[in-house]
């Protein structure tokens, strides 16, 4: 990968020389440091002995099975919310995208003789805008822990800490994606918009044929950044007792073996892995996604005539209204 | 709503104290971000690899496990208790920095560490937004990398990052409650905890009161980033 910028001439054989041979002088530098200020303090508390190290790496170890056992729970714990919180914030959020370009198509319309329906439609447009903004400033750990301390005082069960982490991760998330969405909408060119009202469709039809399915292709990339958001912020599962891989390392295997740095670099590395290769999910889409219709992959190319404008035909990316899509941290 | 007068002054301190951790943080995430986004786009392979090996690894880690790190990792494995932070002149300001329990530097440390990958990405867009024909014109007129950098390229950088960093503050804000968590007691999130699981007070009225510390700092930083991307004062 030979990144050619515009910031430096390309490297000649001087500038070559003098990059490997201060770079073999600043590893050795960095190495050494390594040596003296981390791994002969680490060494010296005994960071690197087998009783760490053994239960976490090495199979013939007689606890390996026991703490895997348990850390297998806890990731099948920590995947199954993530899950349920993936399905349920895109329901919503759709739902959310849907209801709010609804109301704005609903407050362009005059009602004519039919009093306060238009006080109603702005009402509405007023107190979703307020819950969308207040949802997404507060951060998700306190939603996740209001709702976990709320739900039992309401009498209302939706399957303990689960219930209230997954429904908490819904609120903050389904909200962000509901933006996604709509400014994946409002960002389509106009004429798709007109042409949906020009054969008659209703706004909710036009919505659902022509507006969604649009919005969801280019907005691919920034959605499932956010499923990775949502994986990680799956692990505040711990706050509220829910029994996630962080909480089990946590609770019970580093109380038992006394080895905080290698769960956390085991754990973390597994972690790691998987927002990895979402993460890359995400930079090929896009990568497609923009390379889009000039190289028509295997598919048949649409007539000449109908090639401009199809539902789902975009030729030109638009930018999305919103400006870059905020995928929180 | 009685909660909350009576509690006037918890609420008022946890929000000082998230506000003092929220500068610190924003401070160390800035300068570490700038540090790693010049790495990225330097001519020195070695260093793009090690910004790009740090971005890749924290940009995928969730923010609960770098806590647990730097909260009950490090100081067991290394007797790492962050005192690198007490600053002097800096401490005199945000007195917290000098306090035995080391928890309010290991929630700086943590953020700071956390918020750096995004940081460098949002400068990096912004280095990227910037025209080429810029660092062209710079190089022929033989300025060298730092001096391009310096001169046309960051500054102008600036400009289309200013929305990015502030989303990505905006995030921060937001993660800095998950320190209430790990030992910092008395911020905002923790007070709100301790309101209603340790002393047992009703759940909506102090989840308003948290709620509002949080907006009064993240809306209206939101609202700002949205005018200036609407009012397009910070187009090229």
């Amino acid at each position: 990968m030979s990144e050619q910028t515009v910031l430096y001439d390309a490297p000649g054989p001087r500038a070559r020389m003098i990059t490997i041979v201060s770079s073999v002088i600043a590893a050795v530098l960095v190495i050494a440091g390594a040596y003296f200020f981390v791994y002969l303090p680490m060494d010296e508390k005994g960071q690197f002995d087998e009783a760490l190290w053994g239960p976490l790496l090495d199979p013939s170890n007689a606890v390996f099975d026991q703490v895997w056992e348990r850390l297998g729970e806890g990731f099948l714990a920590t995947l199954e919310a993530a899950v349920l919180a993936i399905v349920c914030s895109l329901v919503v959020g759709t739902l959310l995208a849907i209801w709010r370009v609804q109301l704005k198509a609903l407050s362009r319309r005059r009602f004519p003789g039919v009093a306060g329906v238009r006080f109603l439609v702005v009402a509405l447009n007023v107190i979703t805008r307020f819950f969308v903004e207040v949802f997404r400033g507060i951060p998700v750990v306190v939603t996740i822990v209001f709702c976990w301390a709320l739900l039992p005082k309401l009498g209302i069960d939706l399957g303990g800490d689960l219930g209230a982490l997954v429904l908490g991760l819904t609120i903050y998330n389904s909200v962000v994606i509901g933006e996604i969405l709509r400014s994946g909408m409002e960002g389509l060119p106009g004429g798709q918009r007109e042409a949906a009202d020009a054969i008659g469709l209703t706004t909710g039809q036009s919505i659902r044929l022509i507006l969604l399915p649009q919005a969801y292709r280019i907005m691919l990339p920034a959605l499932i950044s956010q499923l990775v958001v949502v994986l990680k912020d799956t692990s505040l599962g711990f706050i509220i007792t829910y029994e996630e891989a962080l909480r089990i390392s946590n609770t019970t295997i580093i109380p038992a073996l006394h080895n905080p740095i290698q769960t956390f670099v085991v754990v973390g590395a597994i972690f790691i892995l998987a927002n990895y290769l979402l993460s890359k999910l995400a930079s090929y889409t896009q990568r497609r996604l923009a390379r889009g219709r000039k190289a028509p992959g295997g598919r048949a190319a649409p007539p000449a005539a109908l090639s401009g404008e199809m539902p789902g035909a975009v030729a030109v990316q638009p930018a999305p209204v919103g400006g870059p899509p905020k995928t929180d941290d | 709503m009685g909660v909350l007068f009576e509690n006037f002054g918890v609420f008022r301190d946890g929000f000082l104290l998230t506000l003092q951790v929220v500068v610190l943080s924003a401070i160390g995430a800035l300068i570490l971000g700038t540090i790693v986004a010049v790495m990225r786009i330097s001519p020195v392979p070695p260093l793009r690899w090690l910004g790009t090996a740090y971005v890749t690894v924290i940009r995928n880690s969730p923010l609960t496990i770098i806590f647990f790190f730097t909260a009950s990792g490090l100081p067991t494995a290394l007797g790492f208790d962050a005192s690198f932070l007490r600053i002097p002149g800096l401490d005199a300001v945000f007195t917290r920095l000098t306090i035995d329990l080391p928890f309010f530097r290991f929630a700086i440390v943590a953020l700071s560490v956390y918020t750096g990958a995004f940081v460098c990405e949002a400068i990096r867009s912004g280095v990227n937004a910037v025209n080429p024909g810029q660092a062209e014109a710079a190089r022929a007129l033989g300025l060298t990398f730092t001096q391009t950098l310096r001169h046309v390229i960051l500054p102008q950088a600036w400009k289309a990052a200013v929305v990015p960093l502030g989303t990505v503050i905006i995030a921060m804000i937001k993660n800095s409650a998950i320190a209430g968590f790990f030992g910092l007691v008395g911020d905002l999130s923790q007070s709100g905890y301790d309101l209603v699981v340790q002393q047992g007070y009703s759940v909506l009225p102090v989840f308003v009161g948290v709620s509002i510390g949080f907006l009064i700092l993240t809306m209206p930083l939101g609202l700002l980033l949205d005018r200036l991307e609407r009012n397009g004062a910070l187009a090229r």
